[in-house]
């Protein structure tokens, strides 16, 4: 198999859930500024395979490499380099907009408010940053967490239905998002069922049961 | 820039302690609860003041651990159950970190709450103020160990619907030395007798569980988030 220095690459990754085989030997390869759109019906492993990838689930077989190396060797260095959005929000409810960006993406890097505040501007939900996450919408939970994959600066965006819950100006914004990460050399993932409308390298991964 | 341990650790502290303020019914519950069970002793009990005096020891350890171990189910599991739980592990910052810093907070809003209120309850169990030091000295060890205890446990449990029961059963049985040292150290102290060997020995469970249990906790997180 070809492996490339750079980029992320799955190799021949295989996961079982219990009996259930949900990964048979998945191997991708996503070289900077490229976007690897995973699709498939529902139950296929799209979520599992993302997680394998974050390092959140290890996989029974196969190894993922990020610049050449296995995320086992190197956790700390790749976890620092990946942003993940889950399909759900992940925002303590209790805490606002803000605090939620600071308490997270402040574990990664040294970030300012006013970073964070212009941040949330870009996602269109400067107005929410002190308002507690609780009282939010779904679709400003979305961008509030759309807004902390931006502040992580991150080169590998992994993303699981980002475009859930989103208005159409949001859903737009989203694609104009990835469409710049790609742009400028960085990595991204994404599980989404729809067609993604970007204009930048994508290639596609259809997993079937 | 990237973040070092120190101060991802006093971010993370921060954050625990901004939810848990944010919330005061959670924290307010497990004072409440050590406060009603240590006062319904004397009441239930009828007793002559020398022999609550000498029951006093006991009551109030028992009811120290049963109310430390009231919001130990959530350490971890509210994270888990809205997500916040996998951005913390994939921040970058070793677990044990995360653990640290998770029951470190838990231990300042629960136990260190504890020992300041601790001698309110001594008071009406009619403990002597000489004997309040000791006791609270106790009572801080005691609590700091059953939290890092509890940690493991709470990482064990987080994926499970009804954890709080199971935790309690792995818990409370490893308390058990906690319970007989600490006890123990009030009774020395309230007697006038040397308190030494019982608080080495509580200071030496609460040196090793501080060492070993980060890395067990972070060990059984880990394992349960997979």
């Amino acid at each position: 198999m070809n492996i490339a220095p750079d980029g992320l690459s799955v190799e021949s990754v295989h996961v079982w859930r219990g009996d259930r085989h949900v990964l048979k030997g998945v191997s991708i390869q996503v070289q900077p500024g490229e976007l690897l759109h995973v699709s498939g019906p529902n139950g296929t492993g799209k979520t599992t395979l993302l997680r394998v990838v974050s390092g959140l689930l290890r996989p029974e077989q196969g190894t993922v490499k990020w610049l050449g190396r296995s995320i086992e060797s190197s956790r700390a260095d790749y976890h620092a380099a990946l942003a993940y959005a889950s399909h759900e929000p992940a925002l303590k409810s209790d805490l606002t907009a803000l605090e939620n960006l600071r308490f997270s993406v402040g574990l990664k890097r040294r970030v300012t408010l006013d970073a964070l505040r212009s941040t949330l501007d870009r996602t269109g939900v400067a107005a929410c940053a002190d308002l507690p996450a609780r009282v939010l919408s779904a679709g400003q939970r979305r961008r509030v967490a759309m807004a902390r994959v931006l502040a992580m600066s991150a080169s590998l965006w992994l993303l699981d239905e980002p475009y859930s819950n989103l208005d159409a100006a949001g859903a737009e914004l989203m694609s104009e998002l990835l469409q710049r990460h790609v742009e400028v050399g960085g990595v991204a993932l994404v599980v989404a069922h729809h067609d993604l409308a970007l204009r930048c390298r994508v290639t596609r991964l259809e997993l079937n049961s | 820039m990237t973040v070092g341990t120190w101060e991802a650790f006093r971010l993370l502290v921060h954050r625990e302690l901004c939810l848990s303020f944010r919330r005061p019914e959670q924290l307010v519950q497990p004072l409440v609860f050590f406060l009603i069970v240590t006062t319904l002793f004397p009441l239930g009990l009828n007793l002559q003041l020398s022999l609550l005096r000498d029951m006093s020891p006991g009551v109030l350890w028992v009811a120290a651990l049963l109310s430390s171990l009231l919001s130990l189910d959530s350490l971890f599991k509210s994270d888990a159950d809205d997500g916040t739980l996998e951005q913390l592990v994939l921040s970058g910052q070793g677990l044990t970190v995360i653990v640290v810093a998770k029951t470190c907070a838990h231990w300042l809003v629960t136990g260190a709450a504890l020992v300041i209120v601790s001698p309110i309850v001594a008071t009406a169990l009619g403990i002597p103020v000489d004997a309040f030091a000791t006791m609270m000295l106790s009572l801080a060890l005691g609590t700091l160990t059953l939290s890092w205890l509890g940690a493991i446990g709470a990482g064990l449990t987080i994926g499970l619907r009804r954890g709080n029961v199971l935790l309690s059963l792995i818990v409370l049985p490893l308390s058990t030395p906690l319970l007989i040292f600490g006890a123990a150290a009030t009774d020395r102290a309230i007697s006038g007798t040397s308190v030494m060997g019982a608080i080495y020995f509580l200071a030496a469970l609460c040196v090793f569980t501080c060492t070993l249990a980060p890395f067990a906790a972070a060990a059984a997180v880990r394992i349960t988030l997979e």
